[in-house]
């Protein structure tokens, strides 16, 4: 990878390389917490504060942590934040902690933070490695205030618990089937303002276990990931 | 206490894990190209699932309770699985190579896939004792797997269908979902 400036490092990930929106990273919470703005934004800033820890120590220990056990040590790490966070969460917005309920603790398994300390931190000095962290996270909160945003319009009529006074509303967006939906339909409104392809893949060419996953293997952008 | 017929039922149906509560997605839109390869996924994630259970269920009652440290379950269950996911395959590699061959390449994928943290996660937040924990995992085992092997179908019709360029791909697979996810619904109440 050529080397590149601290500035891009810090704005690739909110628009041209959004992990939710182009390379499809981290698609549970993104479906599951979205059903109101709010939620939405809760979760990604956990996230993002979980990611900027994460990547900042992993780039730390990045000469101590021998290649072989590397990923039982990133999720140590990263699982270490996630309980962290969950305290701060449960003291200070007990009522945010109750609504993210399950989905706090599966921040140690989104693949974004993976994703990003093994593709990232664990080959960059710190400073690139925060700024990218901050980047990929706002990039995260954006997209999910986004889903959220749509879904809390559509399905209840209100937004950040405000009334819209909308003459119809669809029940449906706030169901796990309107997650499914809002989504799909991002991706190709993005793609089409983007004038790119729709992606045809899931995020696999960034996932930690790519060279392992059989899906992946018969594709031919394998070829490309072999090439990098 | 819910009888465990209900348990495991609600958990394969009403509250499917793919569908309904959004755990391992990553799995259900990767992996469901193709039926052989959806079957295999979705049996190897059972297995580690219940597996996982038996593990994590003893250290949880056992060691964290007694000494109060409730708050350390994420990290000691997700170490456990790390471990134990690595300890299996070692296992099946040298033992049982037939069964390698069909199931080991899905393994190391299983470390990161949610629903399986997810799910031990969820036993001891419900307070389910062992046996109620187990036939949880059960349950939400053979809910994935019967959303991959619905969903691997779905998917093959969608892939030749003609549809929009913007929709082609990701997107296209996602609306499939919703309506597949839709189908589910038809499931919610039974069991009140």
């Amino acid at each position: 990878m050529a080397k590149k400036g601290n500035l891009y490092e810090l704005t690739k990930g909110i628009i041209k390389e959004n992990p939710t929106l182009v390379t499809l990273l981290g698609m549970c919470p993104t479906l599951a917490v979205t059903v109101s703005a709010s939620n939405g934004i809760g979760m990604g800033l956990a996230t993002t504060f979980v990611l900027i820890c994460s990547n900042a120590v992993i780039s730390l220990l990045k000469n101590i942590i021998p290649k072989a056990v590397r990923l039982p040590c990133f999720i140590v790490v990263i699982a270490s934040f996630v309980t962290l966070i969950e305290f701060l969460m449960k003291g200070y917005l007990p009522d945010l902690y109750d609504r993210l309920g399950l989905f706090l603790s599966l921040i140690t398994v989104n693949c974004i933070i993976l994703g990003r300390a093994e593709a990232f931190a664990s080959k960059n000095k710190v400073l690139p490695s925060i700024l990218d962290a901050i980047g990929m996270g706002l990039g995260f909160t954006l997209s999910l205030f986004t889903m959220g945003s749509i879904r809390e319009i559509i399905g209840t009529g209100q937004w950040f618990g405000m009334d819209l006074h909308l003459p119809v509303t669809m029940g449906m967006f706030i169901m796990p089937a309107g997650g499914f939906f809002t989504l799909g339909v991002l991706i190709a409104v993005v793609n089409k303002i983007a004038n790119k392809k729709p992606p045809q893949q899931v995020g696999c060419a960034n996932c930690p276990n790519a060279k392992n996953c059989p899906s992946y293997k018969n594709e031919d952008n394998a070829k490309e990931a072999a090439a990098e | 206490m819910k009888s465990l017929l209900v348990i495991l039922l609600s958990a394969m149906l009403t509250d499917n894990f793919v569908l309904s509560k959004f755990m391992g997605i990553c799995p259900f839109l990767g992996v469901s190209k193709k039926l052989d390869s959806a079957v295999g996924m979705g049996a190897a994630v059972t297995f580690v699932m219940v597996c996982a259970t038996l593990c994590t269920y003893p250290i949880y009652t056992l060691v964290l309770v007694p000494m109060g440290l409730e708050y350390l379950k994420t990290i000691a269950f997700i170490l456990i699985i790390a471990l134990f996911v690595q300890l299996v395959e070692m296992i099946l590699k040298k033992k049982v190579p037939a069964l390698y061959n069909s199931l080991g390449v899905f393994l190391p994928l299983i470390t990161t896939n949610c629903a399986v943290l997810g799910v031990t996660i969820l036993n001891t937040d419900s307070g389910y004792n062992i046996g109620q924990s187990v036939v949880n995992s059960v349950g939400a085992g053979l809910g994935f797997s019967l959303a991959l092997v619905i969903f691997s179908g779905v998917r093959s019709r969608v892939n030749a269908a003609n549809v929009p360029e913007m929709f082609k791909g990701v997107p296209a697979t996602l609306i499939a979902a919703s309506v597949v996810s839709v189908s589910f619904m038809g499931f919610s109440g039974l069991f009140g």
